[in-house]
């Protein structure tokens, strides 16, 4: 029988128990993104070296589903500790396969985890404009789905 | 609304569950399964068929017809069985459009019916059918002036529900259907979440057809009724046999229906009794929640609203999170969230009374019902502050609007 309406326990596990929660007060990179489809949010803060370009720490916000803030934990578990390239690249099928799957509906929320990250970095990189960033950088930044955190849709209302 | 039930993502237990879902749908009662029983079983007669087996078949079939009429304040002639409630709308709405589609056009219906009835009209508006969405208030009532306003020489059909699903609101249907008749426009209302809850009387709130469903009301799910006034002739939808007087082609699904006649008997019996003591648990779970809870409002109208919804919107998190949270505490409840629905699109129930995309995230809908105890209600009273707080401490909106101060 296709039960693929349903979260596997991976995604359960993460939705309750979420790794790297929260946002990192003096971040070296902020990256706000929303969700066109169904009008989510997500936010990834990251904390880079100097001198080595590594994350050494990252944090998630996510207003979103249960698959968006598993999505949102597993991808900063996935860079953590990871040089600025190497976390650009983390795909979305990653995390995805990484978390057992995810219903077909539920799978443009990895989106939104994988183009986070990759705000973030973009982020860190306007900030320090001394520095080169990957050649990937802008490729991947160009599907971005940018949001300015101060409107987002409706006001919050 | 395209309800999604987070069932439908986990397996939740079905011991010990607190079920606060009865507008979705309800356990078959252990007297209407009892009533059923024979049907599937020795007493499997085909009611069109001649032999002591089948009349005996028929009987139930009959006496279960005049419950449901007696039920509605109609003649049993007047009552078709169907395969569900969304048969039954879509029955009314078809069956108009081919019976009176020479005559005339278009449709009015409101913004906030059942996809049972919005879908079928959207069918029809690829026909050619013109079809108006009443707008409705923040608390989602359809006015009946703006009916009257909407009222065209070429309107064939009106079709409001009774009591919206999502946010309970209740209807002025009696004052519509007033307005209708005097306009010789047919009056359908849906009456699904509205049977067994508040009072149902099809000459007192002026209606020509009305739909219900069994499943809503602790019968089996997969039967529904139509009452069609003596005189409104409606083409079927489903042609075959002669069963149901021509209206309905199709061996009739007789331990279901069977079932439906003892589910409203049951409420002719307690009903009353049910309905009140549900009220208060609702009230309680209205004013528990809205208390404990900032920035927690309900939804819907305060008082014109069913007994057994209480419907809120929290802000600053998502439903789904809030169901998932809740189903790991074996409570079933319901959310218009967006992420819910397979279209991605938020309750457009919501979005009609004006509440903005993100708002409508965060949608929760609780439905009590027979079997509920006050211990239960306490109980998600008690459970629900701490899931919204976690939900609020991973949403970047609740970070934003507390660094505004708007929130503390
Ligand atoms: C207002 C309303 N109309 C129609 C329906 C459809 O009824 P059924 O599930 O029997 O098709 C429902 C319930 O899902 C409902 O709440
Ligand atoms: S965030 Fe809306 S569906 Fe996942």
């Amino acid at each position: 029988m296709a039960v693929d309406f349903m979260y596997s326990e991976k995604v359960l596990e993460h939705f309750r128990n979420p790794r790297n929660m929260g946002e990192i007060e003096d971040a070296d990179g902020v990256g706000d993104v929303g969700n066109p489809k169904c009008g989510d949010m997500m936010r990834i803060t990251i904390k880079v070296d100097e001198a080595t370009g590594t994350i050494t720490d990252v944090k998630f916000k996510t207003f979103g589903c249960g698959a968006a803030i598993a999505t949102s934990s597993m991808v900063t578990e996935l860079v953590k500790g990871k040089s600025l390239q190497e976390a650009l690249a983390v795909s979305n099928k990653t995390v995805v396969e990484q978390l057992g799957g995810l219903p077909p509906v539920k799978l443009h929320c990895s989106v939104l985890a994988e183009q986070g990250i990759v705000a973030a970095i973009q982020d860190y990189y306007a900030k320090h404009p001394e520095k080169t960033p990957p050649p990937e950088l802008e490729s991947k930044a160009q599907y971005l789905e940018k949001v300015d955190p101060h409107g987002w849709p409706d006001g919050d209302q | 609304m395209q309800m999604m039930h987070v069932s439908d993502f986990v397996h939740g237990k079905t011991q010990d569950i607190i079920y606060l879902d009865h507008a979705a749908t309800t356990k078959v009662d252990p007297e209407v399964f009892e009533a059923m029983v024979p049907h599937l079983q020795e007493e499997y007669g085909n009611p069109s068929s001649l032999y002591g087996l089948a009349r005996r078949s028929r009987i139930k079939l009959e006496q279960a017809r005049e419950t449901v009429a007696s039920f509605i304040g109609a003649d049993a002639s007047e009552i078709v069985f169907t395969g569900c409630g969304t048969e039954a709308d879509n029955y009314v709405i078809k069956g108009t459009a081919l019976a009176k589609g020479e005559q005339g056009r278009h449709i009015i219906t409101s913004a906030i019916e059942h996809h049972a009835v919005l879908h079928p009209c959207q069918a029809l508006e690829k026909q050619g059918f013109e079809v108006t969405y009443l707008p409705v208030d923040e608390y989602g009532l359809v006015s009946p002036e703006q009916v009257a306003e909407a009222l065209r020489d070429d309107t064939i059909l009106v079709t409001i529900m009774y009591a919206n699903n999502e946010v309970g609101t209740i209807e002025p249907i009696a004052e519509i259907g007033a307005i209708c008749r005097e306009r010789g426009v047919w009056f359908h209302t849906d009456a699904v979440q509205a049977v067994g809850k508040i009072p149902v009387n099809v000459d007192e709130l002026n209606v020509d057809m009305l739909a219900l469903s069994a499943h809503k009301i602790y019968g089996p799910k997969g039967v529904g009724a139509l009452y069609v006034r003596k005189g409104v002739r409606l083409p079927p939808l489903i042609d075959g046999g002669a069963q149901e007087e021509g209206r309905r082609g199709g061996t009739e699904n007789v331990a279901g229906i069977v079932g439906l006649g003892k589910a409203i008997e049951l409420l002719q019996r307690r009903g009353e009794e049910d309905n009140r003591r549900e009220a208060a648990l609702r009230d309680r779970l209205i004013a528990g929640i809205t208390e404990s809870i900032s920035h927690c409002r309900l939804t819907g109208h305060p008082e014109q609203r069913l007994p057994n919804i209480a419907s809120f919107v929290v802000q600053y998190v998502e439903g789904e999170g809030i169901l998932l949270s809740l189903d790991m505490e074996g409570i079933c409840a319901s959310t218009g969230s967006a992420c819910t629905s397979a279209s991605l699109d938020p309750s457009h129930v919501l979005i009609a009374m004006g509440y903005s995309h993100t708002l409508a995230h965060g949608s929760l809908r609780l439905s009590v019902g027979r079997e509920n105890t006050e211990e239960e209600i306490e109980r998600v009273i008690e459970l629900l502050p701490p899931i919204v707080q976690r939900l609020r401490e991973m949403s970047p909106l609740w970070a934003d609007a507390r660094k505004r101060g708007e929130v503390t």
